[in-house]
């Protein structure tokens, strides 16, 4: 018997927690913390799927950012403090690039300081790609209203479209070196769009053509009235949240925030399930949002309190003294025990990937 | 259940009409088979009845078409998704989901069926279509058989009435073919499912056929009865030229009818000497490939793979999808570096060629040609080509001539994109097979071809072995195989299984033997053109 996998939702709001807190701390012990966390979980709970090596994926990026960052900072990076490792010969650089310097002294505390900012953005990612692993972008869109779902759908198959440009791209370049035309330096590159842009093109249209005949975009009749109604509701929600929100961060006086970006969200709700009237979608083994969801979404909601809780200096560490951070101890265990969501929902066991079946399986045959 | 009355349809920058004035009446429960030579409108013909043509590509529809009643002028496709479905040539292509479960839904859920409804369906579709083992897969690691079960299953779960399909088997190796085939005879003749089909290998499809539709030239129609229509037709199965020469009419459309009837004709040819069309003995060698293995993607796509290719030599590459062949072409081709072992191809390694010189060593049609088109226009096609292989002007006109007479007189200004897919490839054929490289290397040579390109592709292979071109072509077509290849390298899981004289490899196992190997076995022949010369010897 198969295990239901947790709502999507419910993983997005746990990464998403646990990529604020990353994202406003630069204590080193508890990024560590988070990222041997965040592993521990991708590597329980991934999912057969053409998404599950967005981990690593993620993961390299941010790596690559990290030692950009380094080494940026260790060429042209002003020196703070005192703790100077090595001296590289430093290049005069013209009046005008006054404030700017490349080589001279490299300082422990300055690479500190620019690896702490490299990693937190490491964690971030790290969060985000555990919940890139563990469900598809495909079944959060299905878990959206109805009214969103075709504008979501675009989006996904937009996303998955990228890979497919990476092996247009190869076969123009390998076609081009057929036709005895220049595969290296700027004439290779050169003439390279057009034909791999029309191919995305082509294979775009292809695919619009079989969701329509596979039914996308089928309306069922509405009133009108409703249908002015329900646009009329979604766009002034739209615009009364903006306004919401200019008042909050700070934009106009302080009162009428809060107020107008509620009514706003509840006029575009009500927009939005009126809209999604006139489809007539149904869904396909809906994600249900059970008790596992809630437990992992609190998990998520719990990194977030616990970071406003100890906002401020637990979580910074200044570079400069060089020390070992203490690790603040309520966020660490926020992170902890986020780490229970790869018990809340564990990957299927199964036994290795099996091979394509023989050709004509026994099945078919039977059946025939 | 599909009623096209009086249908004229002209495509955008075209002045004569692709469809001209087409009655055809397919009733409930029929399979339909659309036949036709290369570029005479039958995916315009299945367009109209799914109603792509006019809402989706550009052209004129005139007169009226009307599935299960309902007129496709006033019903855009999706108004049409719980009555046709349709099903094209490229699978992956038309994949909106990732999963295999997910993609079988989706037309459901477009629909609003009910969810208990849904899932019932799509536990009976992934049965009937032999899928269950991989129902959690990704759609993009299945191999092209299994992908083209799935692309049928997408538009089954929505229990349409009509099923249209655009060359639902030409990418599949025989087998595979078979396996989705018996699907489709099996909704046919239990659900009573009507479908429309164009297909080229007719010698895949014809038995199973209830009626069938030629469109000639001028966009006219002739449908009726099978064995009636092909036996006059443009386009036949070897079984059919078989028929004509033997002179059994009407003709029998499988092998098992074939043989019954043909007593007589094994009578006479069995006094004729066997003839031979192996030359005694090849050039040189011209490539070899030297225990190469090819990973790629993570995958070993080639496992110490040997090959000599000799100067004058036509060599075939088959073995199911997915089995290397793609990977052996481009290797060979210098597209790709073995990470084991060596590739010579004329004494150079290819793929440290620069390409300037990679394109005078070797010349490679790949399985999409139309990567290799750039210009505009098919005119400006054959020009660049001429001047980038450093040809006389006119040599790539003058060898897309000779492959579809005809083709450069009405089209020459139209993009390639907008040819048909055989005439596309004719193209992309012109432009190697005019430079005259050394090592021609071809990757399934014949989709969207009809069989007189086929014969005519083939003979000219034929005549660059004579001047010492090495070839090899990759194909799932056996008729082509036998046809013109004097080895046969059948490939399994990146790895050499079987390497010998064609005659002795195709005609060892039955899903690669020819029709006329099939229908005259145990003689030696193995197509309708041995069975000619044989007759002509012994008269």
């Amino acid at each position: 018997m198969k295990v239901r996998e947790v709502h999507p939702a419910a993983w997005w709001l746990w990464s998403l927690g646990l990529a604020l807190l990353a994202s406003r701390t630069t204590n080193m012990l508890l990024v560590a913390l988070i990222l041997a966390m965040t592993t521990f979980v991708a590597l329980s709970c991934r999912r057969p799927s053409p998404w599950s090596s967005a981990y690593l994926v993620f993961v390299k990026i941010g790596i690559a950012a990290v030692v950009l960052r380094v080494t940026l900072t260790a060429l042209a990076g002003a020196p703070i403090g005192t703790h100077v490792l090595v001296t590289l010969p430093q290049a005069h650089l013209p009046h005008v690039f006054a404030g700017t310097r490349i080589g001279g002294p490299i300082t422990a505390e300055e690479l500190a300081l620019s690896a702490e900012e490299g990693v937190r953005l490491l964690a971030m990612l790290a969060c985000v790609g555990v919940a890139n692993v563990v469900t598809t972008p495909s079944r959060l869109v299905k878990s959206m209203p109805a009214a969103l779902y075709e504008a979501g759908l675009a989006v996904t198959v937009a996303v998955s479209i990228a890979p497919q440009t990476v092996a247009q791209l190869r076969r123009v370049r390998a076609a081009r070196r057929l036709r005895g035309r220049p595969t290296r330096g700027l004439a290779g590159v050169r003439g390279l769009g057009v034909p791999v842009l029309e191919g995305a093109l082509a294979s775009s249209l292809a695919l619009a053509a079989a969701m329509d005949s596979r039914g996308y975009g089928r309306r069922v009749p509405v009133r009108r009235g409703r249908r002015v109604i329900a646009s009329t509701a979604a766009l002034g929600g739209i615009v009364v949240v903006g306004a919401g929100t200019y008042g909050i961060t700070g934009g106009g006086p302080r009162w009428f925030g809060w107020p107008l970006l509620s009514a706003g969200a509840v006029l575009l709700v009500t927009g939005l399930l009126l809209g999604g009237a006139r489809s007539p979608r149904t869904r396909y083994r809906a994600d249900r949002w059970d008790v596992r969801a809630s437990a992992l979404a609190a998990l998520g909601v719990l990194a977030v309190i616990a970071t406003t809780a100890s906002d401020g200096d637990p979580l910074l560490t200044p570079g400069d003294p060089l020390a070992v951070p203490n690790l603040p101890w309520l966020p660490a265990a926020a992170v902890l025990v986020a780490a229970l969501a790869a018990f809340l929902d564990p990957a299927p066991r199964r036994a290795k990937p099996t091979a394509d079946p023989p050709v004509g399986s026994a099945p078919l045959r039977a059946a025939a | 259940m599909i009623r096209l009355d009086a249908v004229t349809v002209t495509l955008p920058g075209r002045a004569e009409p692709v469809l001209r004035n087409i009655d055809l009446h397919v009733p409930e429960g029929e399979l339909c088979l659309v036949v036709g030579r290369t570029g005479t409108g039958k995916t315009t013909l299945l367009r109209c009845v799914s109603a792509h043509m006019p809402h989706i590509t550009g052209g004129v529809l005139a007169g009226h078409v009307s599935v299960g009643g309902r007129d496709t002028r006033d019903h855009p496709p999706r108004e049409l998704a719980d009555l046709v479905g349709v099903v094209g040539q490229d699978a992956v292509a038309t994949f909106v989901t990732d999963r295999v479960e997910d993609e079988l839904a989706y037309a459901m859920e477009s629909l609003g069926v009910a969810p208990d409804t849904m899932r019932r369906r799509v536990e009976e579709t992934l049965d009937l279509l032999g899928l269950a083992d991989v129902r959690d897969r990704a759609l993009l690691s299945l191999s092209a058989g299994q992908q083209q079960r799935v692309a049928i299953g997408a538009v089954l779960t929505a229990h349409p009435r009509v099923l249209v399909l655009d060359e639902p088997t030409s990418a599949l190796d025989p087998p595979a073919a078979e396996e989705v085939l018996a699907v489709l005879t099996r909704l046919v003749h239990d659900l009573g499912l009507t479908v429309l089909m164009a297909e080229h290998r007719l010698e895949r499809v014809v038995q199973y056929a209830d009626r069938v539709a030629h469109l000639d030239e001028d966009g006219r129609i002739t449908a009726g009865d099978p064995a009636t229509v092909l036996e006059h037709a443009s386009v036949a199965p070897p079984v059919v030229s078989l028929a004509r020469i033997a002179g059994w009419s009407p003709p029998p459309l499988s092998v098992r009818d074939a043989r019954r009837i043909a007593g007589p004709l094994r009578e006479r040819l069995a006094t004729s000497p066997a003839v031979t069309r192996t030359p005694s003995a090849f050039g040189d060698v011209l490539a070899h490939v030297r225990r190469a293995s090819v990973v790629r993607d993570d995958v070993t796509a080639l496992r110490d793979v040997e090959l000599t290719v000799r100067r004058g030599e036509v060599v075939a590459l088959m073995g199911r999808n997915g089995a290397g062949k793609s990977t052996l072409l481009e290797t060979l081709a210098g597209l790709l570096t073995p990470t084991r072992g060596s590739v010579t191809v004329a004494g150079a390694t290819p793929h440290k060629l620069t390409s300037r010189n990679l394109v005078r060593t070797v010349g490679l049609v790949p399985q999409e040609p139309g990567d290799l088109l750039y210009a505009a226009t098919v005119a400006a096609e054959c020009a660049t080509a001429d001047t980038e292989t450093g040809l006389d002007a006119g040599a790539t006109a003058a060898a897309l001539d000779r492959l579809l007479p005809g083709l450069l007189t009405t089209r020459a200004d139209v993009h390639p994109r907008d040819l048909s897919e055989g005439q596309r490839l004719a193209l992309a054929l012109a432009v190697v097979l005019a430079g005259r490289p050394p090592l021609v290397l071809l990757d399934e040579p014949t989709r969207g071809l009809d069989y007189p390109a086929k014969a005519r592709l083939a003979q000219w292979l034929d005549e660059l072995a004579a001047d010492g071109h090495g070839i090899v072509l990759a194909t799932h077509d056996v008729e082509l195989a036998a046809e013109c290849a004097h080895r046969t390298v059948v490939l399994a899981d990146g790895e050499v299984v079987a390497d010998g004289p064609s005659r002795e490899i195709v005609t060892a196992s039955p899903a690669f033997a020819p029709q006329v190997a099939k229908i005259l076995a145990p003689g030696p022949w193995l197509t309708v053109a041995d069975v000619e010369a044989a007759l002509e010897a012994a008269s």
